[in-house]
């Protein structure tokens, strides 16, 4: 049993309408890695809030102690100064700013006032190498990618003195090789002594690294579980998260699998602003009634970039290929003509392009389908209230109101926002691009049940996604996409990690020229 | 008790420029010895805000898309001037001549709406370029002269009142019927709305804030129209003014073009994956601004009489300011046409209150100033209390 570093004693932290966090006790020991895990809404990040003091002392009840020492932090220079740190799941990094000056931003080393460039070179080199990045120290971050962005974070976070580190998701946007260097390198902290909180949604992560996790529930500590002795498995954390066992994570359906509906015949876009790149190459293939698709690429591959440029062209230039629904072609130029015909595409970032996040939880859902509330030239307010209510039922969206604004919501229930707006325009074909990414299992599992109700119903569901147990346990079948070109096409029965895998990094542009 | 408190917590924003515009009247009423609310004061302070509230209008919207015209008080005035010359110089028929000076602001608008939202030059720079460009034009038309008199037909729209049909002795018998079939109007309204809201199950307020809502409404109404029907009647102006922010707000909340409006200021990539043509939206918001702008002009030119190369200066900052001491957001997506209104009325009455108390335009100047720092930074700071 080690000294304990911090301890946040019935903290309670109340918002207009909800309790978030609700007599909350945490602790954590000097040297450990502590995982923090919840459901969405759970508290995990308002409670790294109050400790962090962007909900300032006064705000909530409770007493925090850093090292023994009651703390009422105002600020976050105040806990930054005790060498308490977060590293926030989104990333606040200067995209035109290289990564030296992101790594010293606000704490520049000066010689008189003056910024001495050497020493910041020299040691963020330093980090570069204690981290583990390969980037120079003066590459611009709009030019790395987001697994290295995430590392460069962490170097800002060693340059100052720290004793707490904090990490909020920080694999939710990195892929699985960078996900397994970050893990690794916060089990080498450990071994210097750093002690280090982890938010986490993958449990299987936290399993490999944590030495305790405290398992929050609607704003309360259900328990801290000790992980040293490597007996505790996912089901025994994911019964305290959500108070129940889940037995099934990617729930069954009755599968019915009919026609074609949706065919893409070669179809080839270029770079926006590199007109001879392809990022996608004679792509060809097609969904069925009923059918749940899964798209699996790595990052890069254009998985993204080749849904948008069929979702009526929001992506690169279009030159080539036909699109055909039930055997017709059909001809899409923008947004508007592709939810006409019948499709829908909910983004991978809900945030920046899914959401309109000062605008309440009832005007988000309707956005794409008001023509079906149109009495003569008005919207009918009555009827959207009714249709907006009965999906946040059938969704099981967790607010007190359908005028919450949705900047107020958990990720998971962003997210089903975001699924309801498409639902309301009842679409034949939709595209779900990371559906899971960054919520937590309880809200994962819902999400998989209203997908397989929907492909019940005979819609056809694409699914891209970066992780694989999640296109082999929800799809009927999945092409690999490497470099814009589809490489290969598996059915559920045939398709395994390392199969996939190997398709998803064969790269055959030499075989297209 | 706690119902009050927790709806004006709730709705700080639109309480706190209804709470600072009836502080301010009171204010003003005492300083002033009861002239403020004088029946002619009244008609006056309508009359000389009625092109900033026209702009104030067409300015909230621009905003809510996140955009800007700075350009407004230069079209304002190019207008004045172009109609001047249609009805002074060429004798062209007032209403002929109007509607082509509305045609040209809607030219205007699609002018400065095609480099914003096609080429997406910053808003910032394409109005400030117009600003320049439309000042430049006015003194162009004019010839650095000023053209006058208008006919009194084209005076009617800004200067002249509704005559009273019923030939009331001291009151004018009219404007007493309209304010009372406003208040009948009002309240059948209210009652439907509530009646609707509660068999769709939303939330409403208890009966005791209803009535008082309801009551304090129609005595305002009421008090205003016996106020008018003292002087002269209904003004001309106020009538264009209501129509103007009912159809507006009608628009902006209840149609499609204008939930579109506001998802286009509020994330427009999101806005565009949900089928909304945010270049289309953006651009008519503009056209409408210019349509505005030539009205604004229009009836400033009406009540001057006379259309001079100088008009309409900083009438911009005017709606800007008014826009957002009313609620508007200059990140986009958030403002109302009613709040853009009570911001030029809160204006209107400092510059009218100040004038009666016989303070000069330098001192106006600079309160006005801090009336708008002051409003903003209130607003924000609530913003991060409620966060």
């Amino acid at each position: 049993m080690g000294d304990v570093i911090l301890e946040m004693k019935n903290i309670t932290k109340a918002f207009p309408g909800v309790k978030a966090l609700d007599d909350v006790n945490f602790k954590v020991e000097e040297g450990e890695i502590h995982a923090l895990v919840g459901e969405n809404g759970a508290g995990k990040s308002t409670l790294m809030k109050v400790l962090s003091g962007i909900h300032p002392f006064g705000s909530y009840s409770g007493d925090i102690h850093f090292r023994n020492q009651r703390c009422e932090f105002k600020d976050i220079n105040e806990s930054e100064a005790k060498g308490i740190v977060i590293i926030h799941q989104e990333l606040a990094l200067i995209p035109d700013l290289s990564v030296a000056e992101n790594v010293y931003l606000g704490n520049e080393q000066t010689e008189k006032g003056i910024i001495d460039w050497g020493k910041t070179t020299i040691e963020t080199n330093q980090l570069i190498q204690q981290v583990g990045l390969r980037v120079e120290s003066s590459d611009l971050i709009r030019h790395i990618g987001v697994g290295q962005q995430q590392l460069v974070e962490i170097a800002k976070a060693l340059s100052k003195k720290v004793n707490l580190l904090i990490l909020d998701e920080p694999t939710a946007a990195l892929n699985e090789t960078e996900s397994e260097n970050l893990l690794d390198l916060l089990v080498e902290f450990k071994k210097q002594g750093l002690t280090s909180v982890l938010i986490s949604h993958k449990l299987k992560e936290v399993l490999k690294v944590a030495d305790h996790i405290t398992v929050l529930r609607d704003g309360k500590t259900i328990e801290t579980i000790s992980a040293k002795d490597g007996n505790v498995t996912e089901d025994r954390i994911i019964r305290g998260m959500v108070g129940r066992s889940l037995d099934n994570l990617y729930p069954d359906r009755n599968v019915n699998i009919g026609d074609v509906m949706l065919e893409v015949v070669d179809w080839t876009v270029a770079h926006p602003q590199i007109p001879n790149r392809l990022v996608a190459n004679k792509v060809n293939f097609n969904v069925r009634k009923g059918e749940i698709l899964g798209i699996a690429g790595l990052m890069g591959a254009g998985r993204t970039e080749l849904m948008m440029s069929i979702f009526g062209r929001m992506y690169g230039k279009f030159l080539t290929g036909k699109l055909k629904k039930n055997g017709h072609e059909i001809s899409i130029k923008d947004v508007d003509e592709a939810i006409r015909h019948g499709m829908a595409y909910v983004s991978e970032d809900r945030k920046e392009y899914g959401l309109i996040l000062e605008d309440s939880i009832k005007k988000n859902m309707t956005l794409s389908g008001l023509s079906k509330l149109l009495k003569k030239i008005a919207i009918d307010e009555y009827k959207e209230s009714e249709v907006v209510e009965e999906l946040k039922v059938k969704l099981n969206i967790k607010a007190p109101h359908v005028n919450q604004k949705v900047i107020n919501l958990s990720g998971g229930n962003q997210q089903k926002v975001v699924l309801g707006k498409w639902i309301y325009t009842d679409p034949d074909i939709l595209i779900l691009d990371e559906p899971t990414r960054g919520i937590d299992v309880g809200a994962k599992n819902e999400i998989y049940k209203i997908m397989n109700k929907l492909a019940e119903n005979g819609k056809c569901i694409i699914v891209i996604s970066s992780e694989l147990p999640e296109l082999l346990g929800t799809c009927d079948r999945i092409y690999t996409l490497s470099n814009g070109c589809m490489t290969g096409e598996f059915l559920k029965a045939e398709a395994n990690q390392e199969k996939l895998m190997t398709y998803m990094t064969r790269d055959n542009r030499s075989e297209v020229k | 008790m706690n119902e009050i408190k927790n709806l004006i917590t709730q709705n700080i924003r639109k309480f706190g420029m209804i709470i600072a515009l009836v502080g301010i009247v009171i204010i003003f009423q005492v300083l002033t010895g009861g002239i403020l609310l004088t029946p002619l004061n009244i008609t006056n302070i309508i009359m000389q805000n009625s092109y900033i509230i026209i702009l104030a209008i067409g300015m909230v919207l621009v905003i809510i898309t996140g955009e800007i015209d700075l350009s407004v008080g230069s079209v304002a005035a190019f207008i004045g001037a172009i109609s001047a010359t249609f009805m002074v110089s060429m004798n062209m028929p007032v209403v002929l001549a109007v509607l082509l000076s509305l045609m040209i602001g809607a030219l205007i608008g699609a002018w400065q709406g095609f480099w914003v939202a096609f080429i997406k030059v910053p808003a910032f720079i394409v109005t400030l370029a117009g600003m320049l460009l439309f000042r430049g034009l006015t003194m162009v038309v004019l010839g650095g002269r000023t053209l006058a008199p208008f006919p009194t037909q084209f005076r009617t729209i800004s200067s002249s009142f509704m005559n009273d049909w019923f030939s009331g002795d001291s009151l004018h018998l009219l404007t007493i019927i309209i304010g009372v079939i406003a208040c009948i109007l009002y309240v059948v309204m209210q009652v439907k709305f509530r009646k609707n809201m509660k068999k769709y199950n939303q939330v409403v307020s208890s009966p005791t804030l209803f009535v008082t809502k309801v009551v304090s409404v129609v005595i305002i109404i009421g008090f205003f129209a016996y106020r008018l029907a003292a002087y002269a009647g209904i003004p001309y102006i106020l009538l264009i003014l209501l129509t103007l922010v009912a159809s507006y707000t009608f628009y902006m909340n209840r149609t499609i073009g204008g939930r579109h409006i506001y998802a286009v200021g509020g994330n427009e990539r999101a806005a565009l994956l949900s089928g909304v043509k945010a270049k289309k939206v953006k651009f008519w918001v503009y056209v409408n601004m210019g349509v505005l702008a030539a009205l604004a002009g229009l009836v400033f030119a009406g009540r001057l009489n006379a259309a001079t190369p100088q008009a309409g200066n900083l009438f911009e900052l005017d709606a800007i300011a008014a826009a957002v001491i009313g609620g508007a957001s200059l990140t986009g997506g958030i403002g109302t046409v009613v709040g853009a209104v009570i911001g030029s009325l809160i204006m209107g009455v400092l510059n009218n209150g100040m004038s009666l108390l016989g303070v000069g335009i330098d001192w106006q100047q600079a309160i006005k100033g801090l009336v708008l720092l002051g409003a903003v930074a209130f607003d924000i700071l609530n913003k991060k209390k409620s966060s």
